[in-house]
């Protein structure tokens, strides 16, 4: 059993060395104001993996995943040093704007946060940002979208509602199908389970291994059978720092720091 | 052993709860003292004023006798007043609010720039007026006629409206704000399509209150020159006016008594302007209420 395991490692291993890097994350750290939040944290992640970044409360998780599209910044006091390239560009430099990052990058957050707009408008939204206007156009691709988070038979005959009416589960789906609309190249889910229904959450975890064919997901929970269950490779953060970081089948089966050991057999956290 | 005594707490019961009952009665009754004098005042406009009004009094021009005197310049010329002041404090009120919340950075300055702001719409009218009169009146040199009038007003309740603006700005929850820009939207598009459609209903709720502040306004117009007594309608804005409440004080201060019906008359047709403005604006706060 333990052997079959460790095949299992050295695949995914061989697999992740082959593909391309998307992030590189080079000696990050992050102040709110005085207080640090991120300690010289270094980190690549790959193509068409899932992340997960486990770790308890206050560990900087959250924060980790919003630097990634530098929506950290909506807090004012933000302060970082370090770089992080994504496909070779550093978000941080001046002339790289902030629109253009996040059109690549989207992202899903904790709590489902549909516009007050019916669902067609919900999807359009991104699409109509950056400048497509023609109806048919915008037509396929809420189709496309709300196909690919898994929601099309649901709401196809009723997309003109507003999406507030749907449950929570179905607003989350919104919400990925809202940022499948831009065709981005990674996808960002700050908790993006936390607060549904078990029945709703395994939709969502269903999803995220149909959305890994063609994006990169780096996905934040606190869950960590759900890290176990869906990622190719997890981080595990600490008081703002990256303890350890592997594929997942060695991170939860040999964990090579002792922290990591006590937080995934439950000591603390 | 225990700390709380059975006696002592069963002692004190019937004291707290007597006490609990006064309270109440105090506070009911300080809101019946100010319905009283509402509805006194209500009473005394009406069994007064009621009578004055017919046709002659709404489509006639003010005279010399209280029988033929009527309102019609003093209400053409709130409206006129409207048309300025409106679509000025509402451009440069949310403007100034969207600045705030969203694009300045919170700091000092920023404070200290809302804490004015929240000052000058404590300041008394009449300074308004006075400011309206040396900046529109002498420093432009525009004369005494709706444009100077229309702007003092505009002074006037520009940070009422600024404030309730940011009010309806900031309540637009942040996680939608933040979902528009994660999508790569700018500033301007996230204000556009996501803040402004959202905080519409408080700005116009906000805005029609206030502008039913400015319409019954008298100082600041007496002080840059409305006319008492005008008997033709403006032209333009920048013909001579009168305004409703500058018409009615203009009776009170008539010797013949019959000219106190007169100005009655005149309190209810703008009571009646004034109730049917802020009741669109409930209408417009009760429809809109739950989009969050």
């Amino acid at each position: 059993m333990a052997q079959t395991n460790e095949q299992q490692s050295n695949e995914t291993v061989k697999q992740t060395e082959s593909k391309q890097t998307v992030y590189n994350v080079q000696n990050l750290n992050l102040w709110y104001g005085e207080d640090q939040a991120l300690y010289d944290v270094n980190m690549k992640i790959g193509e068409n993996d899932v992340t997960a970044i486990i770790g308890p409360s206050g560990c900087g998780k959250s924060t980790f995943i919003k630097t990634l599209n530098r929506m950290v910044e909506m807090v004012p006091v933000v302060r970082t040093s370090g770089e992080i390239s994504y496909r070779g560009d550093n978000i941080f430099d001046r002339s790289y704007a902030v629109e253009d990052l996040r059109t690549k990058v989207g992202m899903v957050f904790q709590q489902p946060n549909p516009f007050p707009k019916s669902i067609y408008e919900n999807i359009v939204y991104g699409p109509r940002i950056h400048g497509i206007k023609d109806k048919k156009t915008l037509d396929a691709i809420v189709e496309k979208s709300l196909k690919g988070a898994a929601l099309w038979d649901e709401v196809k005959d009723r997309l003109d509602q507003n999406a507030f009416g749907l449950s929570g589960g179905q607003q989350q789906r919104v919400c990925i199908a809202r940022c499948l609309a831009i065709e981005p190249d990674v996808i960002l889910m700050d908790e993006p389970t936390s607060a549904l229904d078990p029945i709703s959450t395994a939709k969502i975890e269903e999803l995220v291994q149909q959305l890994k064919e063609n994006y990169s997901i780096i996905i934040v929970t606190h869950n960590m059978q759900q890290a176990a269950r869906i990622s190719d490779n997890t981080a595990f953060f600490l008081n703002g720092e990256l303890v350890e970081y592997n594929d997942t089948n060695t991170l939860f089966s040999t964990p090579g720091d002792k922290r990591t050991e006590d937080y995934i057999t439950g000591r603390f956290g | 052993m225990n700390y709380i005594d059975e006696q002592t707490v069963q002692k004190n019961m019937g004291n707290r709860i007597k006490k609990n009952k006064m309270w109440r009665w105090l506070f009911f009754s300080a809101t019946m003292i100010a319905l009283l004098f509402l509805a006194a005042l209500a009473y005394r406009i009406l069994t007064q004023g009621i009578g004055g009004i017919d046709w002659q009094f709404i489509s006639g021009f003010t005279s010399a006798s209280p029988e033929r005197a009527g309102i019609k310049a003093g209400v053409v010329g709130s409206l006129w007043l409207m048309a300025v002041t409106a679509p000025v404090t509402i451009i440069l009120g949310v403007a100034t609010a969207i600045y705030l919340e969203e694009y300045a950075k919170k700091g000092r300055l920023t404070n200290f720039i809302q804490t004015n702001i929240q000052n000058l719409a404590g300041v008394p009218s009449i300074v308004f007026g006075l400011l309206g009169l040396t900046i529109f009146v002498y420093v432009f040199n525009i004369g005494e006629v709706i444009l100077a009038g229309g702007l003092s007003l505009a002074l006037l309740v520009l940070p009422v409206i600024t404030v309730a603006a940011q009010e309806s700005v900031r309540a637009v929850p942040t996680d939608v704000k933040e979902a528009s820009y994660a999508m790569g939207a700018t500033k301007w598009q996230t204000v556009r399509r996501i803040i402004l459609p959202a905080a519409i209903p408080g700005i116009i709720t906000g805005s029609i209150l206030a502008l039913s502040r400015a319409i019954g306004e008298t100082a600041p117009l007496l002080v840059v020159g409305a006319s008492t007594a005008i008997f033709t309608l403006p032209n333009g804005i920048m013909s001579p006016y009168t305004a409703m409440p500058i018409q009615i004080f203009s009776w009170t201060q008539q010797p013949q008594q019959a000219f106190q019906g007169v100005a009655s008359a005149g309190i209810v047709i703008l009571l009646v302007i004034l109730l049917l403005m802020n009741s669109i604006a409930v209408f417009i706060r009760n429809k809109f209420q739950n989009r969050y």
